[in-house]
């Protein structure tokens, strides 16, 4: 027992600084590498951008649930009100340089997630001291209440807000840093790019302070920590101030990416992709938003290519994932990784296969009945593309597949239980 | 005046009873199983899609009693095979689920019934005045959904305080570990409390359906103000939530009802705002779908317990 808790101490003292770098280069890289591959590609870097946005969302809000144990409905009013300060900013300085003076005439564009990441901070420190009394079930009604009652303001003052149609700024304005001219998406790449990686080194950071450690000790045991003199509703003020500003310097990145904001985007379903990202990816491991954020992002964008009903399968993956993998696909990443490390891996494949291929049946043979469903009620096209192969909902085959994936899928899935209880 | 207070007094209390119909099945859930239902207002959504589909083959008042039996059905199979399950990575796990789950209800409703509101009415005998007021008409419909509700709440107390069921449900509320060393199947209990607190949102969606609007939006305006409900009311109270519903549903329609501005109140009150400014034009009409929130952040402050709550949630 005591073992294990010295053994991964001495391990950080001796290979702290290099293997501790070894993630940030590789995702350094990767930030640099990417547009290399989509160059001239504007679609790629389009989504690239929504992606680096998401990731900086879902971890601020992994910040609260994941670390801080507080599950939250409302975490778009700091996305959007952050969005808002950036884009009032953004008119400002287009205002003031056209008059050539003034203190915004100087402020690039570049620093807008500052501004939104101010704001953010500001309306958590302001609205977040009644709503931290308690966690749980109080606090995610709490929050869902908040979300509702913003975004109905949002609605009721047009000057602030711009009513149903949002505000809209132009990016093209102020000083230019950098030779960067923000014309075209890649030009954009590169700032998303940069505060990507600063806002989660920074939230990186940020875990590794004696707050990061409280808002953990807060999210496993408030009555201990409030025995050993720090009051959890100080301590869940002060992740929930932190937590809203990174989410408000989202909400300025989006602001310089998209020129538009709405009232739509202080709402629940915002608030809801954060949450789905965060869990998605699994709420365990730092980097899990971030796996979940690219996975949602790319759900959402590709499939509806695909399919209507795209939205239906986020929504099966994420209960897919609460029930059968609370930790995530995070969580599974970490778990492959451990296993390698201790040389586990040869012994567990089998059974991790065996389960991979049980739920990829599970999953086609449900998305040949949504498909085959689907076609029912609409009737839009003749058949049923899974795939490449046609399906006719007329036909028995359609409706044998789906029965014989599913029951294979279940089969396999029981086998693989039992081998993995043999091998335990 | 008089004839606007009475019609919104009467319109305020349906609604209020609705609101309780939807909230007495989550307070139910909520403190027997410690699960804040974030599909409960999905299984109201489908209690009146089911009855408008049923309805085309049965007839409305067939359809009345089978929706609720075919919803309740499902919730009780959505707590068998995928709350209890959950159940073992704690609160927060139950609430994601049930949050997934009223994701992949909004989606499906959409795919299966479309993206618009269906043209599910009562029957048309029904929409006869009932009775005649200062020359308005107060129809049949609303009679008896007025009329459904009490006969609910009066089913619901029996049920709760007279049968053996009830007394196994009650000391379930606080004592569970303690109903199932006396022998009793607790497990088998919350599946049926569950698919019952289910049942109970649909029939508020078989008769509120005709009355607001059967549309794929149905669940996300109303669910968050359910929410408030049990929160305003006191957490796990049934008589809590009987108030709150019926404040806040007289609230609500008296907000609608009156013909003034921000200005006009704040002025009446002494304060001086410009009746054209940005605030002071704001009508109280456009406030009323805030009004649950406002009371619920202020509740929060001032009684964080909530009306008739015991705890502090």
């Amino acid at each position: 027992m005591s073992q294990d808790i010295i053994a991964p101490m001495q391990r950080s003292k001796s290979r702290t600084s290099l293997r501790g770098l070894v993630p940030w280069v590789v995702f350094a890289a990767a930030l640099l590498l990417l547009p290399v591959f989509f160059s001239g590609n504007s679609t790629a870097f389009t989504l690239l951008n929504v992606i680096g946005i998401n990731i900086v969302f879902a971890l601020s809000y992994n910040m609260l649930l994941g670390q801080g144990g507080m599950l939250s409905f409302g975490h778009a009013v700091f996305f959007g009100l952050g969005s808002y300060a950036a884009m009032h900013a953004m008119i400002a300085i287009d205002e003031a340089s056209y008059a050539g003076e003034g203190f915004w005439a100087h402020v690039p564009v570049l620093g807008m997630p500052l501004v939104g990441m101010i704001a953010g901070g500001l309306v958590a420190l302001v609205l977040g001291w009644p709503f931290c009394r308690r966690a749980g079930t109080a606090f995610a009604m709490i929050t869902l209440g908040l979300g509702e009652m913003v975004a109905a303001a949002g609605q009721m003052f047009p000057s602030l807000f711009g009513g149903e149609a949002g505000i809209y700024g132009n990016r093209m304005v102020g000083p230019q840093w950098f030779g960067l001219e923000l014309a075209q998406s890649s030009d954009v790449y590169w700032f998303i790019a940069f505060w990507t990686f600063a806002a989660v080194f920074a939230m990186w950071a940020f875990t590794r302070t004696p707050l990061g450690r409280l808002s953990n000790a807060v999210r496993d045991n408030p009555d201990r920590l409030q025995f050993i003199g720090y009051p959890p509703r100080n301590v869940r003020f002060m992740i929930f101030i932190a937590s809203g500003a990174f989410g408000g310097l989202a909400g300025g990145m989006a602001a310089v990416n998209y020129e538009i904001i709405t009232p739509e985007a202080l709402g629940l379903i915002p608030s809801g992709l954060a949450l789905l990202m965060a869990a998605v990816g699994g709420l365990g491991v730092f980097y899990g938003p971030i796996v979940g954020a690219v996975v949602v992002t790319l759900m959402n964008s590709m499939l509806s290519d695909y399919t209507d009903a795209s939205i239906l399968y986020v929504g099966l993956v994420f209960l897919a994932i609460v029930m059968f993998a609370p930790r995530g696909l995070g969580g599974g990443i970490e778990q492959v990784r451990v296993a390698w490390r201790e040389g586990e891996l040869g012994q567990r494949l089998p059974g991790w296969l065996s389960g991979a291929l049980a739920v990829g049946m599970i999953i086609v043979g449900l998305v040949v009945l949504v498909e085959l469903t689907f076609q029912i009620t609409h009737g839009d096209d003749e058949f049923a593309h899974v795939f490449g192969v046609d399906f006719d909902a007329a036909s028995l085959w359609g409706w044998l597949t789906v029965v014989v994936l599913l029951v294979a899928g279940g089969l396999i899935k029981r086998a693989t239980n039992k081998l993995r209880e043999g091998q335990e | 005046m008089l004839e606007l207070v009475i019609f919104s007094a009467l319109n305020g209390v349906l609604y209020g009873l609705l609101l309780f119909m939807l909230s007495s099945g989550l307070t139910l859930i909520f403190s027997m199983m410690g699960v804040l239902n974030f599909a409960h207002a999905s299984f109201y959504m489908l209690g009146a899609y089911f009855a408008y589909t049923l309805g085309m083959y049965t007839g409305f008042w067939p359809a009345l009693i089978l929706a609720p039996l075919l919803v309740g059905a499902l919730g009780a199979l959505v707590e068998r095979f995928g709350l209890r399950r959950v159940h073992a990575n704690g609160h927060v796990a139950e609430l994601l689920f049930t949050f997934g789950l009223a994701y992949v209800i909004d989606e499906l409703v959409q795919m299966i019934w479309g993206t618009v509101a269906v043209a599910y009415r009562e029957p048309s005998y029904m929409r006869e005045p009932l009775f005649t007021l200062f020359g308005t008409d107060y129809s049949i419909f609303r009679g008896v959904v007025i009329l459904i509700s009490i006969l609910m709440f009066i089913a619901l107390w029996y049920l709760l305080k007279k049968t053996r069921v009830g007394m196994m449900i009650r000391a379930a509320l606080t004592h569970g570990e303690m109903v199932g060393h006396l022998g009793h199947n607790v497990p088998r209990l919350f599946m049926g409390v569950f698919g019952f607190g289910c049942a109970l949102a649909a029939l508020a969606g078989v008769i509120g359906g005709p009355l607001l609007a059967t549309e794929p939006g149905m669940a996300a305006t109303l669910g968050p103000i359910v929410f408030v409900v049990v929160v305003v009311g006191g957490m796990g109270s049934l008589q809590g939530a009987f108030y709150a519903s019926l404040l806040i549903g007289l609230l609500q329609t008296f907000f609608v009802a009156i013909n003034a501005s921000l200005a006009d109140v704040f002025n009446a009150l002494g304060a001086n705002l410009d009746p054209y400014g940005e605030v002071g034009r704001i009508s109280l009409a456009t406030l009323a779908p805030m009004t649950p929130f406002i009371l619920l952040v202020l509740i929060l402050i001032f009684r964080p317990r909530g009306l008739m709550g015991e705890l502090e949630p």
